[in-house]
């Protein structure tokens, strides 16, 4: 079952092409990399899965929704978190999570269990009343993912989730994001760290607006003759 | 000869220690790269060096000059990107090269030699509002601009930082190019992979320099014995090992996972095949490696996170 459906999705700025005419599917419990290079149009087409942009021709189903007239349905079914925007600041750790709880309406008397939940499998618990500007990054992140899990989405977007942090935090990241998938939240990542590709069921290289390439890592490595995903990205990104 | 001299430096926020006992020196001609995670210290360190911020304790020299005394001498000979976007979007690339060569006193012409590798790939853009060129275009206007009057010091904090890694190896083949006209480079990042090409690395973590040294001896300073495993089965296989009881590190790499032994190491390798074995992982290759610094790296964190736990 496809929790992203994708259909020859474009979206032009003027004359520019951002995104030019791109389809794909990702299953339900998949990890999709969506990989490219400044410019290539990643950004605008997340937005546009995300219900914020409206394209300018094509259709997508995202969480079985159809992004043209069902963009509020689709906003409660998926989660989002970025490097640049996470928690805010002068919140402490419960408060910053109750706050997003309770935006995506999340029944009251479940809200606690599920931050405690949550809270508990990070280890953050006695922590739970710190200010989040007093927290390292790296925990930061880790809760921001979870924090976006909270309403339980069918699908969670993940803008370059891992920049910045450290070697080992950005690893207990990504087994956080297995953990996701294995309960069937499918996770669409976008990242410039190219080992965390490979880490990914299957992944798609976006230039200049095209859907250049997608499929499992190892597919892709085969069907390029490349050794590792940083040449295939090399290959396809050189201009 | 070392164009920075930095001694026991010191730097507070109210009650964050954000620097603790920094020293290091910067050579003439030298790519030195600081290696970190955001909020290790590297902003505040660079803020100090551009005579931004003024430090607790320590001793900081730059060209000789002392950095409390004559901060206003210091500020004409270094170039300084940084960590925070420093252009001006409404203006044009051109114009914003201008502005920059117009603070410093100094003319276009004069050096554009020297910047003509990097101006070169914006000539054609050179009538576009920075606030709308790619990342990695804005990076290379902003080098250009932290140059175009010549300094012999340029402090480079997280210039690829949301950089893709194209024009990351773009713009680290640019400052090879900076270094040979003597220009001394000081460089920050967040990204293991790119410190191979600075010619030594100091790691910052939690406001402490916890190695500086060459790439190569870095990995020859490597303690464990490093093997690295081909699975499908990864993230299962990492959950499996949460249980494993032996003295070794593990966390996956790309589609391997990387173990390192510490003690005994024929005996745990047999040790560990077992346990494979037993779990039935399929595997494809199971073998010794040599370190790169990535692992290094994270062998040095784990080692200090320890030692203050």
């Amino acid at each position: 079952m496809y929790t992203i459906e994708v259909h020859n999705l474009t979206k032009r700025f003027g004359s520019f092409t951002a995104v030019n005419n791109i389809s794909f599917q990702v299953k339900r419990g998949e990890i999709f990399g969506f990989l490219g290079a400044n410019g290539a149009g990643k950004t605008t087409a997340m937005k546009m899965m995300c219900g914020l942009l409206l394209p300018t021709s094509g259709t997508a189903r995202i969480a079985g929704y159809d992004l043209k007239t069902e963009s509020k349905q689709i906003k409660k079914e998926i989660g989002y978190m970025s490097q640049r925007f996470s928690l805010y600041d002068d919140l402490t750790i419960k408060e910053n999570m109750t706050l997003f709880g309770t935006i995506y309406k999340v029944p009251k008397q479940e809200l606690n269990e599920r931050i405690e939940g949550h809270l508990t499998e990070l280890n953050l618990m006695k922590h739970k009343d710190q200010l989040v500007s007093s927290i390292p990054l790296g925990w930061k992140q880790k809760l921001a993912f979870s924090t976006a899990l909270l309403h339980h989405p069918k699908i969670v977007f993940l803008d370059e989730p891992t920049s910045g942090v450290d070697p080992i935090v950005r690893r207990e990241f990504w087994s956080l994001i297995y953990k996701a998938a294995a309960q069937g939240v499918t996770i669409f990542i976008t990242t410039h760290y190219m080992d965390e590709a490979s880490y990914c069921e299957r992944i798609s290289i976006m230039a200049e607006g095209d859907l250049k390439l997608i499929g499992t890592p190892t597919e892709l490595k085969i069907q390029m003759g490349v050794n590792t995903i940083d040449e295939l990205f090399t290959h396809f990104v050189n201009r | 000869m070392s164009v920075i001299q930095v001694q026991n430096l010191n730097k507070s926020y109210n009650n964050l220690q954000a620097l603790t006992e920094i020293s290091f020196e910067l050579h003439k001609g030298e790519i030195f790269g600081i290696i970190g995670p955001d909020g290790a210290g590297k902003s505040t360190l660079f803020n100090i060096l551009a005579t931004l911020l003024a430090p607790d304790s320590g001793d900081v020299s730059i060209l000789g000059m002392d950095l409390n005394r004559d901060y206003k001498k210091i500020r004409k000979e270094i170039g300084y990107l940084p960590g925070t976007f420093s252009l001006y979007p409404d203006l044009t690339v051109l114009e914003n090269l201008k502005f920059f060569a117009a603070m410093y006193q100094s003319g276009i012409r004069e050096n554009l030699t020297m910047i003509m590798p990097i101006w070169r790939q914006l000539i054609p853009f050179k009538n576009r509002l920075v606030g709308k060129l790619s990342g990695g275009m804005k990076q290379k206007l902003a080098l250009c601009c932290a140059l175009i009057h010549k300094p012999h010091i340029l402090l480079l904090d997280e210039p690829t930082t949301g950089v893709d890694p194209v024009s990351r190896r773009e713009f680290w083949d640019l400052l090879a190019q900076i270094k040979s006209y003597g220009i001394s480079v000081l460089v920050s990042t967040p990204y293991m992979d790119e410190v191979t090409r600075c010619d030594r690395i100091a790691l910052l973590e939690k406001g402490r320099f916890i190695v500086i040294d060459t790439p190569p001896q870095i990995i020859k300073d490597y303690k464990g014995k490093l093997y690295a495993l081909k699975t499908t089965q990864l993230f299962y296989l990492l959950e499996l090992l949460d249980q494993y009881e032996e003295n070794c590190s593990f966390y996956p790499y790309g589609e391997y996972l990387h173990i390192s032994f510490y003690q005994d190491v024929e005996q745990a390798v047999i040790r560990f095949r077992d346990f494979l074995n037993q779990n039935q992982i399929n595997y494809n290759s199971f073998q010794e490696i040599t370190p790169i610094l990535e692992d290094c790296f994270i062998e040095l964190i784990k080692k200090n996170r320890d030692v203050h736990h």
